[in-house]
């Protein structure tokens, strides 16, 4: 896997970004593997009772998203150090979603070769659902 | 006139249970086979990187064989489900509405195959402040995650507000 160099990471920097078209494929894999059977990402009729237009998908899987675009970046051999993001806004079917991520800041700690970064998932319409921050440490 | 509202909504009960550590549950042990579904699930529908489930390829990492993407979650599927599971400490209030604050998690050392990881949580932090809406209560929930052998795996703060 390609991996960031901490030398050539610049601040305000923006990383590769992670990108899926998501539907009931990918919710469903998502309910499956963290045990998350919930109506509202289901069926249309109880996400409507609740206001929403029609199912959506899981909040977590948005987090997971952030993971990916994370990883990706620091490759194999790098952390993620720290990762906190909040929900906004609903994925819903067919959507775009891409995860992106720009450097805040560069520094050494401890050994340690970390950035800051601040991440969100965001909608075909540029809407961000899921922003947040991150701390990872680099490899090399 | 103003109708007379209290000037917090922080409870009796609620600080007393601040910090005080309650010990949940443990997962039952991690598979090779779990860790490379939640992979498969959360890259789908393009293959998952070879670290969460090619054991040759993970052995030339530094972590020197398969460990589970760092969000995993290894307490899915419990034989047993508890009735009401407490999904929130603390006891609610101003009006009815809730939001979810979002999460904040910080990562130690990764989940291994066979890895038995055991939490437990705390009312870590409540406080209030004024917003549009009025008063709004905040309430932060930590869950810590340990391995069969003690070692942090990693810290989990949730912030619920009431408002």
């Amino acid at each position: 896997m390609a991996q960031a160099s901490f030398d050539q990471v610049r601040e305000g920097q923006e990383i590769p970004t992670f990108q899926r078209v998501t539907d009931f494929m990918h919710w469903n894999r998502y309910a499956a593997v963290n045990d998350e059977f919930v109506y509202i990402h289901m069926d249309d009729e109880m996400a409507q009772k609740i206001g929403q237009p029609a199912a959506f998908g899981m909040g977590n899987l948005q987090a997971s998203y952030l993971h990916n675009l994370l990883r990706q970046w620091v490759g194999d051999d790098g952390w993620i150090k720290k990762v906190s993001c909040q929900f906004r806004g609903m994925n819903f079917k067919n959507d775009t979603i891409t995860a992106k991520g720009t450097v805040v800041k560069k520094y050494e700690q401890d050994g340690e070769k970390l950035v800051d970064l601040d991440i969100w998932t965001e909608n075909q319409k540029g809407e961000k659902l899921c922003p947040g921050k991150a701390t990872v440490a680099l490899a090399g | 006139m103003a109708e007379e509202k209290p000037t917090t909504y922080i409870t009796d009960e609620e600080r007393t249970q601040l910090g005080v550590e309650r010990p949940g549950t443990s997962s039952p042990p991690v598979a090779a086979g779990d860790i490379r579904k939640w992979a498969i699930a959360v890259y789908w529908p393009e293959r998952p990187p070879a670290l969460f489930w090619d054991q040759e390829h993970a052995k030339k990492t530094r972590w020197g064989g398969i460990i589970a993407p760092q969000e995993f979650n290894p307490f899915t599927w419990p034989a047993e489900r508890p009735k009401n599971r407490p999904s929130a400490m603390g006891t609610g209030q101003p009006g009815t509405r809730i939001l979810n604050g979002g999460a904040e998690t910080e990562y130690f050392v990764p989940i291994r195959p066979g890895d038995v990881i055991t939490s437990s949580s705390k009312l870590a932090e409540v406080y209030e402040r004024e917003g549009r809406m009025g008063l709004m209560k905040f309430v932060v929930t930590q869950t810590d995650w340990k391995n069969q052998r003690g070692e942090l795996v990693r810290i989990n703060k949730n912030t619920l507000i009431y408002y």
